[in-house]
């Protein structure tokens, strides 16, 4: 039988019925790994945003030969690699509309609510999440990473709710393609002008 | 001069929007007026038999300016609020619907938003909800599709731009007063300022705040909020209840996470020969110390399962000294319910036949 968590009543509340409880339950269904590596990102999020803008300068360098060989035909090998590497280092959920610059290098996603603007009213005075009660509140993790960031006044900003159609899509690529659109059309109003 | 709670066309005359209103609610215009607002919330009933709600509404009758409508609070089944809002409001109660992000997705939401002004909800509370793993049903699925910030624009859009979501147009927008919570006692406490800016920007017109026990935390809360000048952009109400005992306050810190009751309190209520009655003071104490904040426009008085003395925190706190009178007035749907019901009193039978062909004549 699984431990009661502290500050929970309700698993406590069945366990003491005797009835089987499965150890850590989470309908979230999320691998659960430690958040070491989770944390390190925070903790380094200044560094990881300016590394992030050179990596998307980069990529949208690359962006003729994205087109050249058609975005439908490359969102599968980089969807692969962004899974991967965003995996590790955010434990990434592939909601494939990234706000981590707007969050502190803290993935909203990992929350349990998946709230996208803000931390609940029920994190613990200790910091962590009142639903996982071992997990650090990804929001708290969030505002002190946002505070290292140039750019952390964007955790300000209201999201929009998340569009469920672009899950397991690549949102580099995505950005890539919106900045050269907007960098064209750019180009083209200027040569009106 | 007519008073701003009256149609300015005649005191008979129904409440028309005001200019700057985007309700017909008295909440909004007791709160517009700078009286001090009380709230409260009901304890939404396990049964489907309507006299469990308006027995447990006539508590709050006439006094009380909003009833919470609570939409399964801490993941717990219960009539839901859109029930519980339908059932008051044909009363003529003035409910502040709740709507919590953890059941229903953003294709539910907006329809309960249209039914609920159609029914003539004029509060709407925009929440996120607990997680399910706090309720009776931890095995159920968590939706939370919008998060509380994105369903307050979502309402936001719908009233002032008639419009949903998606963008498809609305033939006649639900004008409602927008609410939101708050919760200065739970970390990252300087970000919590500036998520009620963001909630305010999202629409929130008025917030609801948790339990509050820690006045002085509560203070420096307020501080920082008129510091970044939020107090004139939405009207703030402080959360109180009375404890019943100074267990039940021990086994609430140690169960509900988002609930801070510092040890002063506990050792208050431990100390006392009755600890209800020391349960109330504490809470009539608390009301009179928030109130002079600058920047708080009323209290919401949550008293789950002691409901009956709410009454009496608030007469004793003696926050509604000084109110004007107000009248009832019937929603715009009820002169049409009156007429049916006569219509059905009268008992004539119905030719199923005979009626059939004077539709399928009707022109059209």
């Amino acid at each position: 039988m699984a431990d009661p968590k502290p500050g929970n009543a309700a698993p406590a509340k069945k366990a003491a019925t005797g009835a089987y409880t499965p150890s850590g339950v989470s309908p979230n269904r999320r691998a659960r790994r430690s958040y070491t590596i989770r944390l390190w990102a925070v903790r380094h999020s200044r560094f990881l945003e300016w590394f992030y803008s050179r990596f998307a300068d980069m990529f949208l360098l690359l962006h003729p030969l994205w087109k050249a060989l058609g975005y439908n035909r490359v969102e599968t090998p980089i969807t692969f690699v962004e899974r991967n590497v965003k995996g590790l280092l955010f434990d990434c959920r592939m909601c494939g509309q990234c706000v981590l610059s707007s969050t502190g290098m803290s993935c909203p996603m990992n929350c349990p609510k998946q709230l996208r603007n803000g931390p609940c009213g029920g994190v613990r005075a200790n910091g962590n999440c009142e639903v996982e009660p071992d997990m650090p509140c990804v929001w708290v993790k969030a505002w002190e990473g946002s505070r290292n960031m140039v750019r952390g006044d964007a955790i300000m900003n209201v999201q929009k709710p998340v569009n469920q159609s672009l899950r397991e899509t690549s949102s580099w690529l995505r950005v890539t393609a919106q900045a050269a659109e907007a960098r064209e059309a750019a180009a083209a109003a200027r040569k009106d002008a | 001069m007519a008073h701003i709670d009256e149609n300015p066309l005649g005191r008979h005359l129904p409440l028309d929007p005001l200019p700057g209103h985007s309700s017909r609610g008295r909440l909004e215009r007791v709160l517009r007026r700078g009286e001090f607002a009380v709230t409260a919330e009901l304890n939404p009933p396990d049964s489907a038999n309507p006299e469990d709600v308006y027995e447990r509404a006539a508590i709050f009758e006439g006094w009380v300016d909003g009833i919470n409508a609570v939409d399964a609070s801490g993941a717990n089944c219960h009539m839901s609020s859109v029930g519980i809002c339908a059932l008051l409001t044909r009363m003529g109660y003035a409910p502040i619907m709740q709507i919590a992000c953890r059941d229903k997705n953003r294709i539910a939401i907006q329809g309960d938003v249209l039914g609920a002004a159609a029914m003539g909800v004029t509060n709407i509370m925009c929440l996120t909800g607990d997680g399910v793993q706090a309720g009776d049903q931890p095995g159920a699925k968590p939706v939370f599709d919008l998060d509380c910030m994105s369903l307050l624009e979502t309402v936001r859009i719908m009233r002032d731009n008639s419009k949903f979501l998606s963008g498809r147009k609305l033939t006649s927008p639900p004008q409602v007063f927008l609410g939101a919570a708050i919760n200065p006692f739970a970390p990252p406490y300087d970000f919590r300022p500036h998520r009620l800016a963001k909630k305010i920007e999202a629409g929130a017109q008025f917030v609801q705040s948790q339990y509050c026990f820690d006045v002085p935390m509560f203070k420096e809360y307020m501080k920082k909020v008129r510091d970044l000048g939020l107090d004139e952009k939405c009207f703030i109400l402080v959360g109180v209840g009375p404890m019943a005992s100074a267990r039940t306050a021990n086994w609430i810190r140690n169960n509900v996470p988002g609930i801070h009751i510092p040890d002063a309190v506990i050792k208050r209520l431990e100390g006392a020969q009755d600890q209800k009655k020391e349960g109330k003071q504490l809470c009539i104490d608390i009301i009179n110390e928030v109130k002079d904040i600058k920047g708080v426009s009323g209290v919401h008085v949550m008293a789950y399962r002691q409901e009956e003395y709410v009454a009496e925190i608030v007469h004793e706190s003696g926050v509604l000294k000084g109110r004007t009178p107000w009248k009832r007035e019937e929603n715009p749907g009820d002169s049409m319910v009156a007429e049916r019901l006569e219509h059905l009193k009268e008992g004539k039978p119905e030719n199923q036949e005979e009626m059939a062909e004077i539709a399928a004549h009707h022109p059209h």
